[in-house]
């Protein structure tokens, strides 16, 4: 499953090893109160997968982002990437092997979407050719057609689009790891779903690895292989794959963090096609279920149509079973292990 | 140094104080006219641009053009008013129409332009809001926007100040009087003395309107306001 | 009222040569007035971006220079420098960096902190930020600093006339045409210098908008994501 074979660079893996950061001027006896402050913070996410750092505001999660391409640098602890810390290599190349997408985008006003995208290749000394040649290939990749938008400048650009352009560019240098802060919050929903979901499926194609920090739950589920999830004073309250988060929150933060509504949640995790039915029976004006339906779809359905069940398709249309509120509810009672890569 | 003891002197004399040439007298032509010219050259250019930034009508002509106004050398309009206004000052002991209009049309612009900007740079949504409020225009233009307005409108009339005073200066060497003529007289003199006096007193004339046109600005910014730089 | 025309037509002609010149002189000494003074003033605003607690200094040093009255700040010289060039170009230089100073320290300003963390991000050394990101979303005000101290220089220029027949670029004629009663003399240095200051504020916007494409099309937005 890993895209190493397809000529992509090889992704890297990245693991946080009792990462501390601690301001002068905080508040509290250790200091390690201060917002934005990180506290002993472990994990390991393994190469291709995406870890969502998740969390309310001031718990961290953008401070321990910016530690990984050390725009902050942390007071204690390690940052390893394929193994190595990150303190120990030259900053500037680090950085130019890290891909950096922030949610205000930060391009550059002055160059065309064109001559963004290829900002670090002709950093580093790519020829013009090969700079126009990768330039086309991202922004075909994140759904621009590069004729019409090589050349324009980022002040005509829709939100949306620039958003696209910013990881365009982030990909440019062929990155083993992807930083994104809060990529899609600054557009509107109906457009950020479009952008999560071919960014799902651009990963799909990449898969490379990926560190996302978010504000919104749903948006981890929705993305993430891992979350972490964080609580003020910069503290990891949870580590794991969403369903995990969802059917075992490890303490009552992340309960309520994650919603009364968990239950639900993660049964958009769970599609149509994954459940084992009972044969369906031959009645007529029940509704029909496509196999990538969630669950949580699925159950919204039939309450609303007071139907006691619904018929599964199969990939060809064919009925294939039969979908009861009850088949839905056990899935609830399964762990799922989540879409971790191979 | 020869030149401050000098200058000491000179100011330091009497006779210097009384007569048509003394001090007091030159302060007088200079700080009354620039006084004049400001009010009249205020009382045509503040209602304008209130009304332009207000009515947001003809402002494209003010942008386009502030800046051209500037370009405008003082003594060059000095200069070209001569010929034009010497029927006019055939009556006066000396000549006074060049430099005073020069004066009125000089500071017209940072008058204007600022009165503009402050006017127009007021939050939209503010006015709308005031204006669905029920107020009525004038009361908008008075109550709202000429008092988040004002400092700018004194950096303006700062602007402007600084402008006229230094325009009467240059029309000493046109015939005018006021400070600069103790400059112009001291060089035909060869009376270094006097020429710095003349150069000091100006310079002070300056600086202190200056610093008065700044502490106007100060008392003028409501401590609602953040400030700003402008002009 | 005399019978002498208003515009002395063929003096104007027979002395096209020595306008030309005047002309020349004019801009030169603008041009060195201009150069200077933004070499200093770009390293004013240098370290009063670095060290921020200095701007407020340096902005009142610089306006209170520019509010004493160039007749006065040229007389005061003449006693120490002479009528030489130097007397003429040391208030000229002075008299920009009330203009330059707070544009050139805006501009850098006004490089949105977003574009600055990305470029950080991203692994641009401190050098190529500064060269490639932070100096050309400079120039809008930088350029519009240029552009006043530039116009503002060349108005100044023709006080200096009062130095001597020497200097004073147009500004001679302004002078001797007064002191003659002579009105085309006038109008030739008056108009021309005008002319001059305002031909340079147009040069400036023009410069402006071929140095920054990307502000030109601000206004031609894409409706669609």
């Amino acid at each position: 499953m890993t895209a190493a074979g397809r000529g992509h660079a090889r992704a890297a893996s990245l693991e946080f090893r009792g990462v501390t950061k601690r301001y002068r001027d905080a508040a509290g006896a250790d200091g390690a109160a201060a917002r934005g402050a990180v506290n002993d913070l472990s994990f390991e996410v393994p190469a291709g997968a995406i870890c969502v750092l998740v969390g309310p505001s001031g718990c961290g999660k953008t401070t321990s982002l910016k530690m990984v391409n050390r725009l902050i640098e942390p007071t204690a602890g390690e940052i390893l990437l394929d193994g190595a810390n990150v303190m120990t290599e030259d900053v500037t190349a680090l950085r130019r092997r890290i891909g950096y997408v922030i949610q205000q985008v930060g391009l550059f006003p002055h160059l065309t979407v064109g001559r963004n995208v290829a900002v670090i290749p002709a950093l580093v000394g790519w020829s013009e050719d090969r700079q126009q040649a990768r330039t086309d290939e991202l922004l075909s990749l994140v759904g621009l057609d590069p004729a019409q938008y090589r050349s324009r400048y980022p002040a005509q650009l829709s939100g949306g689009e620039r958003q696209r352009v910013g990881v365009a560019r982030a990909l440019a240098a062929d990155p083993p790891l992807m930083l994104m802060d809060e990529p899609f919050a600054a557009v509107d929903p109906i457009v950020r779903e479009r952008l999560q979901d071919e960014f799902l499926r651009l990963q799909r194609e990449l898969a490379k690895t990926i560190l996302f920090v978010t504000h919104d739950v749903d948006e981890a589920i929705k993305m993430g292989d891992l979350i972490a999830v964080m609580e003020e004073g910069g503290r990891l309250a949870q580590f794991g794959p969403p369903d995990q988060v969802l059917a075992h929150p490890a303490s009552d933060f992340v309960a309520r963090f994650v919603g009364a509504d968990r239950g639900l949640k993660r049964l958009s995790l769970v599609t149509i096609g994954d459940l084992k039915l009972e044969p369906a029976p031959d009645r007529p004006g029940l509704p029909a279920f496509r196999p990538e339906t969630s669950l949580r779809d699925a159950l919204s359905v039939l309450l609303v149509a007071d139907a006691r069940g619904g018929i599964a398709l199969d990939d060809a249309g064919r009925p294939r079973g039969f979908v009861t509120v009850d088949a839905i509810a056990s899935a609830l009672a399964e762990d799922r292990p989540g879409r971790l890569p191979a | 140094m020869d030149l401050i003891a000098a200058t000491g002197a000179w100011l330091a004399d009497p006779a210097h104080w009384q007569g048509p040439n003394g001090i007091p007298i030159r302060l007088f032509e200079h700080v009354g006219l620039s006084g004049v010219s400001l009010v009249l050259s205020a009382l045509v250019a503040l209602p304008l641009g209130l009304w332009i930034g207000h009515t947001g009508r003809f402002s494209w002509w003010i942008v386009g053009s502030a800046n051209a106004w500037r370009a405008l050398p003082s003594f060059a309009v000095i200069g070209l008013l001569v010929p034009f206004t010497t029927v006019l000052d055939a009556n006066l002991g000396f000549t006074l129409y060049p430099t005073l209009i020069a004066m009125v049309v000089l500071a017209g612009p940072p008058i204007l332009v600022n009165a503009y900007q402050g006017v127009a740079g007021v939050d939209r949504d503010l006015v709308e809001a005031a204006r669905a409020m029920g107020m009525k225009e004038r009361q908008i233009l008075a109550g709202l926007e000429i008092p988040i307005a004002l400092p700018v409108l004194a950096t303006g009339m700062r602007s402007a100040a600084v402008q006229v005073i230094a325009t009467a200066t240059l029309g000493a060497e046109f015939g005018f009087g006021g400070l600069g003529r103790l400059i112009v007289l001291g060089d035909a003199n060869q009376d270094n003395g006097e020429l710095f006096a003349g150069v000091v007193l100006v310079a002070a004339l300056a600086l202190t309107t200056l610093g008065l046109f700044v502490l106007l600005e100060r008392r003028l910014t409501s401590p609602g306001l953040s400030s700003r730089t402008a002009g | 009222m005399s019978s002498e025309p208003l515009v002395r037509w063929d003096w104007l002609f027979a002395h096209l040569g020595p306008i030309a010149d005047r002309m020349g002189q004019h801009l030169y000494l603008a041009g060195i007035a201009v150069g200077l003074g933004f070499a200093i003033s770009f390293a004013l605003a240098a370290v009063s971006i670095r060290r921020r607690r200095l701007y407020p200094f340096v902005t009142l040093l610089a306006t209170a220079a520019y509010t004493i009255p160039s007749f006065a700040l040229f007389a005061a010289l003449v006693p120490v420098t002479g009528l030489t060039v130097l007397t003429a170009e040391i208030p000229l230089v002075l008299y920009t960096f009330v203009l330059f100073v707070p544009n050139i320290v805006a501009g850098f300003d006004s490089v949105p902190w977003d574009v600055l963390d990305a470029a950080d991000g991203m692994g641009f050394t401190r050098g190529q930020r500064w060269w490639r990101v932070e100096l050309p979303l400079a120039v809008p005000l930088v350029v519009a600093g240029l552009r006043l101290a530039s116009v503002s220089t060349i108005g100044l220029v023709t006080v200096s006339a009062i130095l001597g027949d020497s200097l004073g670029g147009l500004g001679y004629y302004i002078l001797d045409g007064y002191h003659r009663h002579f009105t085309t003399e006038i109008l030739v240095g008056g108009l021309l210098s005008i002319a001059l200051a305002v031909f340079a504020d147009v040069a400036f916007v023009l410069l402006q908008r071929f140095l920054t494409p990307w502000a030109a099309r601000r206004t031609e937005k894409a409706r669609w994501t």
